[in-house]
């Protein structure tokens, strides 16, 4: 994402991920708000542009130890929804302190509305 | 316990599968859906799924079930399926070898080494990574160079960092999900080194693992050097030209204590190769008709064995026809068996047309189709051997045009699938050929 | 082992360290073999051409040429006695332009009087029908049937447990600092600490002028040779049935190209004078040359199949000869130096050299060795599950189930030989692949290290996983463990 300053405001640029096109959007910012896009060849280029500029998010896919087994192996977890981009950060500084205890079964929440985002942790496999 | 006074022991199934991955699980539960009375999958791990269990990342699924799953999640769902049809499964299982009719020998700690006849076998191995000796990159052999497979199976599953400072060689998804994984994890990835002009992988991975945590893409460069006695120190890396030569001058040396590589996946198919099966050079793996048959009757094979996938949708779909195709040859040789008909080849001869690749594509998978066998559609999977832009792909069925569709944009890095109407197929005859090419809009 | 006054401390364990020390082991003597690495046959041992030299190649009246052909007749039986593997396929020099002819001619002279047997030259219809891929420009060759090819790490390591079994010590991490004489014995410093022994015997490969220049005034000198290599996959390893050599150029025997005993194809080396003594990168231009001038005795070698290159470092002296004996101005101190090709084929005569110029001065000193009444010449190698009936594997695996567990795909290595290599003294991922084969295959690890880490972190309780090294030292694979530092950024 580059920002380039105009006289008729913040144009910033971004790769759309829609498809493997990749579209190079231009985005004419005023204030916080998207007021237009161009360089999308398809609306779905102009709605990822609105919601990475105004909202962006993302599912957090990590690990965590399992009480027990240490080193090995690890239980993989994911946000159950997808979570403030900037939250990211924060949501795997607070798996590194979560140890959960086996058995374990997939979907279980391991870590509740992580760092106040409302969105559980879940496990994303089982184990026994 | 096996003891050194019995014989090898032997054991008949209808099919059997080598390989409890994603290729694996969808081919032995198509095929005790089309029913095949006994389903074994051989699996050399400790568990089934393959790859997909250190896969902690989302991103699969999203044409299979219509959601976004993680890869143990996407293996979950299959497994289950397979236990509720009771395919077995051996898993610490290691296949030794196999005879073009249809036997295996393989061994374990429990039944040591043992034989299995199979009316049909499903060869679904999958795929190993290049590594760093097959880019030939000179320099010293430290600790601190691993395939981007092997690190993420060590971050992923056993819980540990290999390195603090990595450079990236290539630019394929699993190297690009793991620069977002060991930055995520603590460590500092400098680049990612691609020496073509594009990206092997996804944009979507390219904007979500790179671009978010600034981690720069840098195009026609790689690695000509690596330091370090014991663990590595620094690489140097070098911009290409366009014979992908590196460009004196354009060195640079990059301190780092890890190289991780992700140049390229290719089958596993010495098993394939030592029953004497056709490989095709370009894919590296077997040559296969449409009902993805090698030139060994009775021996299918499916999912990246066959052709590296893109997405593990597609190694699903691909594979759940080919187990179904392996059920349907097996119950037929055992109906069959008291008046045997000897096995038609796969491949050659009446009634069987050749696939050809023209301009822009590479990979076509299948190899040779006999319409015959085509049920409702032929799936035509294939891959271009460029960027392009604003061109349309067209299949032509004997010198008819049967498909033409538009695309904004193609690139190698994603597989791309055509079907075409069993009807189409009507017409072939004599020397008529199935072409797919790129061809202007 | 401060008190103890030792009869012998060889310095370095590599293939003339290890023959050495096991020639020596027949007797009833106190020996010590000490090596800077964590292994034997970490330095020129391990990254050679795995050659068993027929021995035209010296100049008559050399030590190199005696000590080639003797070590040849030698090493069939040690094969046998030790359990490594050694094929004596036989190996062709071949002569690309008829010019050269007179050479060939001058080569088989050579050959005939350094006493090799069989030689002769074969002409281009029966060089073909030898050897398919030979390059056409071949129009005939020098054919030495006694020549062969062996797994170097398997001889080292073979010699190396025999000797231990019959009694002789190894310390590793001890390089060697000093050596002094006091009180009529030798001082050597190594590792932190000091051993005090009545002769020394100096087997340290590229290091051996150092070691030399501790003790005497004549210095020696020890240039490092460096010869890169190609090693592809064993789907290429039947392009040649022989080793093939073509004509020898002044830097060396040209690049060789020839079959492994794990069935792999090896091409190299290229001959390059360095400083650095622990210089064993390759390069761009060495490689480069490795596949251009391997062209010039074989064809089509198909190059796309190349799944490592290494390099190794030969310890050349100016003089090009051995030098093996006791020092007149060092009493006991008894060099081991130069050894650089054919010193592998010649390590067996090498030892046994070594061991009679170490008895005679030990005789000398009043101090004669007896022969060792429990010595035991046999050692038991690692099984080839590669090569063993599905009826003994079976057996092995009623045994120990482990056997039956492959970690190894590429190379077929079980579970079961990684854990006796750990329990026979490997300690990393290196010394578990010398002794096993495991890594050694098409994936380079990929799937197995991991497997391999683990196994030698249960084996060995003072080594956690995430200190499991590839070759000692500094090797760690790993950083640590994750969720122990905040995401970077």
């Amino acid at each position: 994402m580059t920002d380039r300053a105009t006289s008729t405001g913040i144009m910033r640029e971004l790769t759309c991920i829609r498809c493997p096109r990749g579209c190079r959007l231009v985005a004419r910012l005023s204030g916080t708000e998207v007021a237009s896009v161009g360089g999308n060849a398809c609306p779905r280029g102009d709605a990822y542009a609105r919601k990475e500029l105004t909202n962006p998010t993302r599912v957090v896919t990590s690990t965590v130890r399992v009480a027990g087994r240490t080193p090995a192996p690890m239980l993989p977890v994911k946000t159950a929804q997808d979570v403030p981009k900037d939250l990211v950060r924060d949501v795997m500084e607070a798996l590194a302190s979560v140890r959960v205890s086996p058995p374990v079964r997939m979907g279980q929440v391991v870590l509740a509305d992580v760092c106040g985002t409302g969105v559980d942790v879940v496990a994303t496999a089982s184990y026994p | 316990m096996a003891s050194s006074s019995e014989p090898m022991v032997s054991r008949s199934v209808d099919v059997l599968v080598v390989g409890g991955g994603s290729a694996g699980l969808a081919a032995a539960i198509s095929a005790r859906k089309r029913g095949a009375r006994s389903v074994l999958i051989l699996e050399r791990d400790g568990r089934l799924g393959g790859i997909l269990n250190q896969c902690v990342h989302n991103g699969f699924g999203l044409h299979t079930f219509n959601e976004e799953l993680t890869g143990p999640e996407y293996a979950a769902r299959y497994v289950e399926r397979a236990r509720e049809l009771k395919v077995e499964y051996l898993l610490n299982t290691t296949v030794l070898s196999l005879s073009a009719d249809r036997e295996v020998v393989a061994v374990n700690a429990r039944d040591g080494v043992f034989r299995v006849a199979a009316g049909s076998i499903v060869l679904a191995m999958g795929c190993r990574e290049r590594p760093r000796g097959a880019l030939d990159i000179p320099g010293t052999r430290p600790a601190g160079v691993y395939t981007a497979g092997t690190a993420q199976r060590l971050v992923n599953v056993d819980g540990f960092l290999p390195g603090r400072e990595v450079v990236i060689l290539g630019s394929g998804d699993i190297g690009l999900i793991m620069a977002r994984r060991l930055t995520l994890e603590g460590a500092h990835v400098s680049c990612v080194c691609e020496i073509m002009p594009y990206s092997g992988g996804l944009k979507r991975n390219i904007v979500q693992c790179l671009e978010d945590f600034g981690i720069p893409l840098l195009l026609s460069h790689t690695v000509v050097n690596v330091e370090g006695a014991e663990r590595v120190q620094a690489v140097t890396i070098a911009q290409v030209d366009e014979d992908l030569r590196p460009i004196a001058g354009t060195e640079r040396r990059v301190p780092c204590d890890t190289l991780l590589l992700s140049v390229g996946l290719l089958p596993e198919n010495e098993l394939a190769q030592q029953a004497g099966i056709d490989i095709n050079p370009t894919t590296h793996g077997a040559r296969v008709n449409e009902s993805l048959e090698t030139s060994a009757p009775g021996i299918f094979a499916c999912g990246n064995v066959l052709h590296v996938h893109d997405l593990v949708d597609y190694v699903s779909e691909e594979s759940a026809h080919a187990g179904s195709c392996a059920a349907r040859f097996a119950l037929r040789a055992a109906i069959e068996k008291d008046a045997p008909s000897a096995p038609t080849a796969p491949m050659s001869g009446e009634g069987s047309f050749p696939v050809e690749c023209a301009r822009g594509v590479r990979c076509a998978v299948p190899s040779f189709v006999r319409p015959s066998a085509v049920e409702d559609a032929l799936t035509l999977r294939f891959r271009v051997d460029a960027v392009y832009r604003d061109v349309c792909v067209s299949v032509y069925v004997g010198g008819r045009r049967v498909s033409h569709r538009r695309h904004v944009a193609l690139v190698p890095a994603e597989m791309l699938t055509v079907r075409i109407r069993a009807s189409y197929l009507e017409g072939l005859s004599g020397d008529d050929v199935i072409t797919i090419a790129l061809e202007e809009g | 082992m401060e008190d103890v006054i030792w009869d012998c401390v060889i310095v370095g364990a590599g293939a003339s360290g290890c023959a050495a020390a096991r020639e020596l082991s027949r007797t009833d003597g106190r020996y010590l073999v000490l090596e800077a690495a964590d292994d034997v046959g970490c330095g020129t041992s391990k990254a050679n051409s795995a050659i068993v030299h027929a021995g035209f190649d010296a100049h008559p009246g050399t030590l190199m040429a005696r000590l080639n052909v003797e070590g040849n007749a030698l090493f069939p039986g040690l094969a046998q006695e030790l359990d490594f593997a050694f094929m004596p396929v036989g190996s062709l020099v071949v002569c690309t332009c008829e010019d050269q002819r007179p050479a060939l001619e001058a080569l088989l002279e050579r050959g005939r009087s350094n006493g090799v047997p069989g030689l002769r030259v074969v002409e281009k219809d029966e060089l073909r029908r030898m050897e398919p891929n030979v390059s056409d420009a071949a129009t005939c060759a020098l054919w030495a049937p006694t020549a062969g090819i062996c797994d170097p790490f398997g001889l080292v390591i073979a010699l190396f447990e025999n000797a231990r079994q019959n009694g002789v010590g190894f310390s590793f991490g001890s390089r060697v600092e000093s050596v002094e004489r006091e009180g009529g014995l030798w001082l050597v410093h190594a590792g932190g600490g000091v051993v005090r022994s009545r002769c020394v015997v100096n087997a340290a490969g590229v290091y051996a002028d150092q070691i030399h220049n501790m003790v005497s005034p004549h210095r020696m000198v020890i240039v490092p040779r460096r010869g890169e290599y190609e090693l592809l996959d064993t789907s290429a390893g039947s392009h040649v049935r022989h080793t093939v050599f073509t004509l020898p150029t002044k830097m060396g025997k040209g690049v060789l190209v020839t079959p492994t005993v794990h069935g792999n194809l090896l091409v190299g080396p290229t001959a390059d004078d360095v400083d650095d003594r622990e210089g064993t990168q390759t390069t761009a231009a060495g490689l480069g040359a490795v596949r251009c001038r391997s062209a010039l005795g074989v064809r089509d070698i198909p190059f796309r199949e190349v799944i490592a290159s290494f390099s190794g470092l030969r310890a050349h002296r100016p003089e090009h000869d051995f030098a093996i004996g006791e020092l007149p101005e060092a009493p006991g101190f008894v060099d081991c130096a130069g050894i650089e090709s054919p010193g592998l084929t010649a390590c067996p005569a090498i030892g046994r050299m070594v061991a009679s110029e170490v008895l005679r001065a030990l005789a000398r000193m009043g101090r004669a060795r007896g022969p060792r009444p429990d010595f035991q010449p046999r050692r038991r190698g690692y099984v080839n599950l590669n090569c063993i009936s599905p009826e003994e594997w079976n057996e092995l695996i009623a045994r120990d189930p482990s056997y039956g567990n492959i970690v190894c795909r590429c190379c077929l290595v079980s579970e079961g030989q990684i854990r006796e290599a750990c329990r026979r003294g490997a300690r990393s991922v290196d010394a578990v692949k010398r002794r096993t084969g495991a890594t050694m295959g098409r994936c380079q690890g990929g799937f197995c290290c991991p497997r391999i880490m683990q196994i030698i972190s249960q084996e060995h309780p003072d080594i956690p996983f995430a200190m499991v090294t590839k070759k000692g030292g500094a090797s760690r694979y790993l950083a640590g463990n994750t969720k122990e530092v905040a995401p970077h950024g």
